[in-house]
């Protein structure tokens, strides 16, 4: 696979079975969008955000802003440096080391939102900061329908290529862009397809003192595509992303465990007729999680105690 | 008939701050009408005047977001858990 720069290599990722894994009678795939450029699912999202900005006049030397808990501002950060755009991200003070080291590393400004607020205070502050200042521009994949139509036109055809008998998708839900944009993909292919979210759940710290009425749900997730939406706790998150390198030898990050952890829960004959293949969407790799200890010899449980304030999502 | 609640910081002022009430009920509506008689508030604050789940909160059975199984009419059981977290992006 040739590319001319970094950006023409993103996306057609690796579609990998989880022989060890897969309940009886079921076959589960790994999507392992860790092997995209910057190690994540964001770069697809990256570059039709940028793609479609370029499109609507972005001139090299613009500054982009966006709210993130990593990923999406790294796979940024890989485009814009080349095409001489500036970057700010607004990202949670409780992300991982690795994610700001990349960051820094490549001339991004980052701007830290509160701990307590998650990712919607990344938003709160990434909107304000946008609203004080017109030369910015923020592509907001919270709310640009080129993040799902990202995963429309790119992720959800390799896998109907690869498999075409997929009978579920599970994918985690950060922006609700993979999801929506696959789901709507498998649907028009099959309108059998189930789509299930895994959502992550996590401690006290992250979803904080919030007002609940002032929540964030983000526009591009569109709901109707979901067939059930399923949380995973800190603890199955890990089990699953430890079983992952010990009997598939993948080494993936968190949310891929949770994922993996939700695709074997359906995978019983009341949801899906046995023979049935499900095809799980891993966002990332583990290495931006090694400073998180969530791979640290020790005990699990007390492990994933540390874990669940962080946001690994 | 006991069902575990785990109920998000925002919310324990109903709770005298307990994170975990317990409560009883064979659909989350009696659930919710159960728990409103010893922590009173706390229905208001997840259902709408419309009777139905607020928008922002994800209510979980065992697991399971209630809107994609019966909403406020979702059986439960003896032993079942049931968690109310805010709903929170990531990306």
């Amino acid at each position: 696979m040739l590319a001319q720069d970094v950006s023409q290599a993103v996306g057609d990722t690796p579609l990998v079975g989880l022989p060890a894994l897969s309940p009886p009678g079921y076959q589960l795939y790994l999507k392992l969008e860790g092997h995209n450029p910057t190690g994540s699912v964001k770069d697809r999202v990256a570059k039709y955000l940028i793609e479609q900005a370029e499109q609507a006049g972005l001139l090299p030397g613009s500054r982009i802003l966006e709210p993130t808990s990593g990923n999406t501002g790294i796979a940024l950060a890989a485009i814009c440096a080349p095409r001489g755009y500036k970057l700010t991200c607004v990202m949670p003070e409780n992300t991982s080391e690795e994610r700001r080291t990349l960051l820094t590393m490549y001339g991004v400004d980052l701007v830290f939102s509160p701990a307590e607020e998650g990712s919607n205070g990344a938003v709160r502050v990434a909107q304000e900061m946008a609203a004080d200042d017109p030369d910015v521009v923020m592509p907001f994949q919270y709310g640009n329908p080129a993040n799902p139509q990202a995963h429309y036109e790119t992720t959800g055809p390799e896998i109907i290529r690869d498999v075409p008998d997929v009978a579920a998708l599970v994918a985690g839900l950060g922006t609700g862009g993979t999801l929506t944009g696959v789901g709507q993909r498998l649907k028009e292919h099959n309108p059998d397809v189930l789509v299930i979210a895994a959502e992550p759940e996590y401690g006290d710290l992250v979803y904080g003192l919030r007002n609940l009425d002032e929540g964030f749900i983000p526009p591009v997730l569109d709901e109707s595509v979901l067939d059930g939406r399923i949380k995973v706790n800190s603890l199955s998150a890990l089990a699953a992303t430890r079983e992952l390198i010990t009997s598939e030898g993948i080494f993936a990050g968190p949310s891929t465990g949770a994922a993996v952890s939700v695709a074997r829960r359906v995978c019983t004959p009341q949801r899906l007729p046995e023979g049935s293949k499900v095809v799980v969407v891993s966002p990332d790799g583990g290495w931006k999680y090694l400073s998180t200890g969530a791979y640290d010899p020790g005990d699990l449980e007390h492990i994933a105690e540390r874990l669940e304030n962080t946001l690994w999502a | 008939m006991a069902i575990e609640v785990r109920v998000p910081t925002a919310l324990r002022q109903h709770t005298d701050g307990e994170q975990k009430v317990v409560g009883q009920g064979s659909t989350l509506a009696e659930l919710l009408d159960d728990l409103e008689s010893r922590h009173a508030g706390l229905r208001g604050a997840l259902v709408r005047d419309d009777g139905q789940l607020h928008r922002f909160i994800n209510v979980y059975a065992n697991d399971e977001d209630v809107r994609f199984l019966g909403g406020l009419q979702t059986p439960l059981d003896d032993g079942d858990t049931v968690s109310i977290l805010p709903a929170v992006a990531g990306g």
